[in-house]
């Protein structure tokens, strides 16, 4: 469980984040999205103790991360998978972790097994990993000392397509385990598919929170008739707002009250159903087009 | 995206199926300094400067035994043949221990798993310390050794002139460089900008001084005010006046403590990205 409240933090006139609320619950995952400098990542540090609020605050568990008595078996934290010592090796990065943490060394292999690195190349140093190696290197420090909440900050970043399967499970699997998993993403895909709740934000500020559902479910029914004109006029004589898409129409109107117009319309339906929902994308253009570096010349 | 994919997704957690769990011990102390030690020795660039310290210090008996002139050969002049190496090189391990965790950014690691600063700073502050005494030791027993060698090879007695105190000057002279170290560490946070201060701090400015003060009397009667090397280097082979312990303490108030506690105020307040 994760509870931020009214998180705000201000760099001389300039706030980089700005009055933020939002709790990430056990069982769920959380996906933390916005456009780059948006303030994830400070929202994140904020969060793991690293940087001090301006004002409010980021509770973990019912506390906040600076008293948490050893916080790796608790939280497992990973804000950036290239800072590692690049002179060490990934099973040295672990071995040291584990000992901090007071866990003992078989640890160590079980995570190197859970993660897939292999014998030979945790016995590599950092130097030599590639950016996925490093990732996978980072989520199994974050979850060597069976935490309760992973905060992971873009850790699909440099994973191959198999990778990024591979760590949607894994976050799936955690959650549903009872655990709490918040990670942001660029990457609207990546979000999308693993996130049960998201929060977006902009500029700073939360622009849309809820269940990926809430946020991605659509009020329009699609519609196909062979008689499309004429299914299109009846729509509209009943009041219905519809608009042809693609040899279809997108109605506002449930499926049932649109099937009832055709069926009295003596228009045979071809197709009727919900229009797919929302893609996440164009809802996060959208919300955050206001606040985009790229913005509207508006 | 299909609805199918969605609709799955979208079904309900399954809630939290995981105890609620007891909140773990706190991390013992001694812990942390065990593993900012291991931190210090465990990466490639840590290893090879103990070891070439280790290696310097070898080559500096051999040398002092194949070149010295053996009939006058005590043990002083093989703990100071050890020793300066060792001096000169372990103040860089120093800097390394706060340094690293900037400029490889484990400090991000770092203080998420011990989020109090202090406790860090302090582990590894202790942890140089203890090396610094460690190492002078290990000195003594290298320069014992080749004492005893010598002895071996002209038939004369040993000489074994190190008292007590003037060994634990030594170490004093010797941490000071260990302090200096982590001062400059601390307040820069860039390995190769307080190891390059380091160097400018222990064998540039000598230099300035010593110019200045064949130039300028004043300078030349009252470096001992502000030079730190001019005081601490008489740490390794005099008998200090009472005005030269002043000046000692003065000049590592300037030198040490001050940047030391200026530094430790910066990585305290800082953002660790």
């Amino acid at each position: 469980m994760i509870t931020v409240e009214s998180l705000t933090k201000s760099y001389g006139g300039y706030t980089a984040v700005d009055h933020v609320s939002f709790t990430a619950a056990p069982g769920r995952v959380t996906g933390f999205l916005g456009p780059n400098g948006a303030g994830k990542s400070t929202t994140m540090r904020i969060m793991a103790g690293l940087t001090e609020p301006s004002s409010g605050s980021a509770h973990i568990l019912g506390r906040r991360f600076a008293e948490l008595p050893n916080p790796g078996r608790e939280v497992g934290v990973l804000l950036d998978a290239s800072a590692q010592h690049a002179g060490r090796t990934g099973r040295e990065v672990l071995r040291i972790n584990a000992r901090l943490m007071g866990l003992p060394g078989s640890r160590v292999d079980e995570m190197l097994d859970a993660v897939g690195l292999t014998e030979e190349e945790s016995l590599r140093r950092v130097r030599n990993y590639s950016l996925g190696m490093r990732q996978r290197l980072g989520i199994a420090s974050a979850l060597l000392g069976d935490p309760e909440v992973l905060i992971l900050d873009e850790p699909a970043n440099g994973l191959d397509p198999a990778g990024i399967r591979w760590m949607r499970d894994l976050l799936r699997g955690f959650a549903d385990g009872g655990g709490t998993v918040l990670l942001s993403s660029h990457l609207l895909n990546e979000i999308e598919v693993v996130a049960d709740d998201i929060v977006v934000i902009g500029l700073g500020r939360i622009v849309a929170s809820g269940t990926k559902a809430d946020l991605l479910a659509s009020a329009e029914t699609l519609v196909r008739a062979d008689d499309l004109r004429g299914l299109h006029a009846a729509l509209v004589g009943a009041g219905l707002a519809s608009t042809p898409a693609d040899g279809a129409l997108l109605v506002s109107g449930d499926a049932g009250h649109i099937g009832r117009i055709a069926f009295a319309a003596g228009i045979a339906v071809t197709e009727l159903r919900a229009a797919d929902g929302a893609r996440l994308e164009e809802m996060f253009l959208e919300l955050t087009a206001s606040t985009a570096r790229e913005g509207n010349a508006a | 995206m299909s609805t199918e994919t969605l609709s799955s997704d979208v079904l309900p957690a399954t809630g939290p199926r995981r105890v609620p769990r007891r909140s773990p011990e706190p991390i013992p102390f001694g812990r942390v300094l065990l593993v900012e030690l291991q931190k210090m020795f465990d990466t490639r660039a840590g290893f090879w400067l103990m070891a070439s310290i280790v290696i310097a210090s070898v080559i500096a008996t051999v040398v002092t035994v194949l070149l010295g002139d053996r009939d006058a050969l005590s043990f002083d002049s093989f703990a100071a043949a050890v020793g300066s190496p060792m001096s000169i090189l372990l103040p860089v391990a120093g800097v390394l221990a706060v340094t690293s965790e900037w400029s490889q950014r484990t400090a991000l690691t770092t203080f998420t798993l011990v989020p109090s600063r202090p406790r860090v700073i302090g582990a590894k502050v202790i942890d140089v310390l203890a090396i610094g005494v460690v190492s002078m030791v290990l000195a003594l027993g290298i320069g014992a050794l080749g004492n005893v060698v010598t002895s071996l090879v002209t038939g004369n007695d040993a000489i074994w002139d190190i008292s007590a105190t003037s060994f634990a000057k030594i170490i004093l002279a010797n941490e000071l460089g260990m302090l200096l170290g982590l001062a400059l560490g601390l307040l820069f946070r860039s390995s190769p900008a307080a190891v390059v201060g380091y160097f400018v701090v222990n064998f540039v400015l000598p230099g300035i001084s010593g110019a200045l003060a064949s130039s300028q009397q004043w300078w030349a009667d009252h470096a001992g005010w502000f030079d730190l090397n001019q005081t601490r280097f008489l740490l390794f082979d005099s008998n200090l006046t009472g005005e030269q312990w002043t000046q000692l303490g003065v000049t590592t108030l300037i030198w040490i403590v001050v940047p030391f506690l200026v530094g430790l105020r910066l990585v305290l307040k800082t953002e660790i990205k």
